[in-house]
């Protein structure tokens, strides 16, 4: 197993910048998720690390080693596709044992490690039907097993649970995870979906057009977006966000939205007069009668345990998540409230996320 | 009519446009079919019947034909023929019967020989080039990839023909006239654009996929090519080599053109085979009739990749 390192990573199609100086690093065992909305460069970026393509500048190391410019066969590492690219012409023994022919791996090792690497996947029954019967999940490990049978340094997968219904799905993210604590394997794994990403990975990366917006452990992503675009991408409703004009010095620990102050994570940074946004996640709304904001109430999505309130405000529409026990009428006027310790602020220019004590870590929502 | 009887699948045609369709085809069927029959039973006809006016669908089936075809025989004396020991054989016993002896045997089989060889083998060659270089501008980054393609199909789009005189001063200058290497090139070069163009719609239609991980797992692009994709292109192989034999097993204008002595293949021989005051027809016919035989075979064993071959690609998966 190996460590990844992606340094200042370009690459462009034509006049289409695809990726945009992209750099993380990969720790040996660790699970990198790259996530993003389709377009965003995650795909090429990894098929860039395979060797598919290769970067118009940048570098990428394999445990120190500079292989940019490697063929993909020479860099010792396995693909999962998207669409599993089993061998049609084959059977599922043979799909497994194709990488293993070419090593010149004689046929009774071969065969072995083709017979393990099927029991870690639970798929020894089927070793020789063919491949084009088979279930999309047991596809799936088929096409794993091609990837666990080399033992290579690292796995790369491409949106491998994209096309498996959604119950197939939620079992192979634990699978995938269990698979990947076993083989102590370093994965870069690439998906749109953040729910996988956030169930499976040691550390997420999120594009945006190329960019590498934030690369973090799942939690600091979700309390911590770096940028509005993470703040947005991440979080099922988004994070709301209130825009307002003001300055910020070091230390304060009030922003004025509107009439009213709003507490807020002290700030650890300073910032002259500029249009602002604040961010809140919905769970972070409270409804208060003496709160900041005030609106109405818009309508409700009821979730089971809890429910998703819209609120229209002078802000624009906000969400809060609150207990299904509670009941709201529509048009009812409620004021809002937000919990101080877990707000974000940032710059709406650049996006960025301003620096607060949040950042220093210790607080979690 | 209620509409709980007539109710029907709007996507399933009905019974009765099914029975129309289905008869239509066999029609259709029959009706080309004609020719064919006709060839047949004339070669099993004596050359009496076979130029009788009406045709005689009945008549007393002779090998006439074929012993004509494969012989050549010259006109004796009836009192020179007594002379001669017992006949050699079935023909010659037909050829006495007529005051002729068999001299020896006709050009048939060798121009037979030259048609399977340059046919084969120019399809060989268009197929492989074809492969080649179909995958070639499917997978890769051509510079001028259109026009290129383009330029490839505009080679079809005037009768080869067209072209005859100059290649024929060209061949005869190089000295590739009246060779079974030349006749295989021509051919190979009229065949190629049509394998590129077939072959490279059915190589997009697999995944690139396929050999992007056989190449991770280890493989050369063309270890990939030869273990991954070409599996997968068998039908279209097939199919396009069953099309590029047809055009060079039948071709006849270059082939009066370009060859006489040596490299002259089966279709320009069979009309010029002529029997007593005029042409042979029983001979012609039996001429034709073994000249389907190698195609009918090979279309017949391709037959499954044809049939997939030609619908491939009208509905994407």
């Amino acid at each position: 197993m190996a460590q990844i390192r992606v340094e200042a990573l370009d690459k462009s199609f034509g006049n289409f910048h695809a990726v945009k100086e992209a750099s993380f690093t990969v720790e040996d065992g660790e699970f990198l998720c790259l996530l993003g909305p389709s377009g965003c460069g995650k795909t090429t970026t990894l098929r860039m690390i395979a060797g598919l393509e290769l970067p118009t500048a940048g570098t990428i190391r394999l445990d120190g080693e500079d292989v940019t410019m490697n063929r993909a066969s020479a860099r010792d590492i396995a693909f999962v596709f998207q669409l599993f690219a089993l061998y049609p012409h084959m059977n599922v023994r043979r799909n497994i044992g194709f990488p293993l022919k070419c090593e010149g791996i004689g046929a009774a090792e071969a065969d072995q490690r083709v017979v393990e690497a099927a029991r870690i996947l639970r798929i020894s029954h089927l070793l020789d039907r063919p491949v084009s019967g088979l279930a999309g999940g047991d596809r799936q490990r088929v096409a794993l097993g091609r990837a666990i049978v080399r033992k290579p340094k690292c796995f790369l997968m491409d949106e491998p649970l994209g096309a498996l219904d959604t119950e197939m799905r939620e079992a192979m993210i634990r699978e995938l995870r269990a698979l990947h604590d076993r083989l102590g394997a370093t994965t870069v794994y690439v998906t749109h979906d953040q729910l996988e990403a956030m169930a499976m990975a040691d550390m997420i990366a999120v594009m945006n057009n190329g960019v590498v917006e934030q690369v973090a452990s799942p939690r600091d992503i979700y309390d911590r977006p770096a940028s509005l675009f993470v703040a947005d991408f991440i979080g099922s409703p988004p994070m709301n966000f209130l825009p307002f004009r003001g300055s910020l010095e070091t230390g304060v620990q009030e922003i004025r939205l509107g009439e009213r102050e709003v507490a807020i994570p002290t700030a650890r940074e300073g910032l002259p007069e500029s249009d602002l946004v604040l961010g809140v996640r919905p769970e972070h709304v409270r409804f208060a009668d003496r709160g900041a904001v005030r609106g109405e109430i818009y309508g409700t999505e009821y979730l089971g345990t809890t429910q998703i309130v819209t609120v229209t405000t002078r802000y624009g529409a906000l969400k809060a998540r609150s207990p299904a026990s509670v009941s709201f009428r529509t048009g009812e006027n409620v004021g809002l409230d937000f919990r101080p310790d877990t707000l974000s602020i940032f710059d709406k220019a650049s996006g960025r996320a301003i620096r607060t004590v949040l950042h220093e870590g210790g607080v979690h929502g | 009519m209620s509409i709980a009887n007539t109710a029907h699948s709007v996507v399933e045609p009905l019974p009765g446009t099914r029975r129309l369709a289905g008869s239509l085809v066999v029609l259709y069927a029959v009706i080309t079919m004609i020719p064919l029959v006709w060839i047949v039973l004339t070669s099993f006809k004596s050359p009496d019947d076979a130029i009788s006016y009406p045709p005689k669908v009945v008549f007393t089936p002779s090998l006439e034909g074929f012993c004509n075809l494969f012989t050549t025989r010259s006109r004796q004396t009836p009192e020179f023929i007594r002379t001669l020991g017992p006949p050699q054989g079935l023909c010659d016993e037909i050829a006495r019967g007529r005051n002729m002896v068999v001299a020896g045997p006709s050009n048939y089989v060798p121009r037979f020989v030259n048609s399977l060889i340059i046919a084969f083998g120019s399809t060989v060659l268009a197929v492989a080039l074809g492969t080649l270089s179909a995958y070639g501008f499917s997978r890769f980054r051509v510079p001028l990839k259109d026009d290129l393609l383009f330029f490839i199909l505009s080679t079809r789009m005037m009768p080869p023909i067209a072209v005859a005189i100059p290649i024929y001063l060209m061949y005869r200058a190089i000295g590739l006239s009246d060779t079974r290497l030349g006749m295989i090139l021509l051919y190979t070069s009229v065949n190629v654009s049509l394998a590129v163009w077939l072959l490279k719609g059915f190589i997009d239609e697999i995944p690139r996929e396929y050999e992007e991980a056989a190449m991770i797992d280890g493989y050369t692009r063309f270890q990939a090519f030869v273990k991954v994709v070409l599996p997968q292109a068998t039908t279209g192989i097939a199919a396009t080599a069953i099309f590029c034999l047809i055009f060079a097993w039948n071709e006849y204008a270059f082939a009066v053109l370009l060859t006489s002595g040596n490299a002259q293949t089966a279709p320009p021989f069979i009309p010029i085979i002529i029997g007593e005051g005029g042409q042979d027809w029983p001979a012609v016919a039996a001429g034709t009739t073994l000249f389907l035989v190698p195609i009918v075979v090979f279309t017949v064993l391709l037959r499954k990749h044809l049939l997939r071959g030609i619908t491939f690609g009208a509905v994407r998966k």
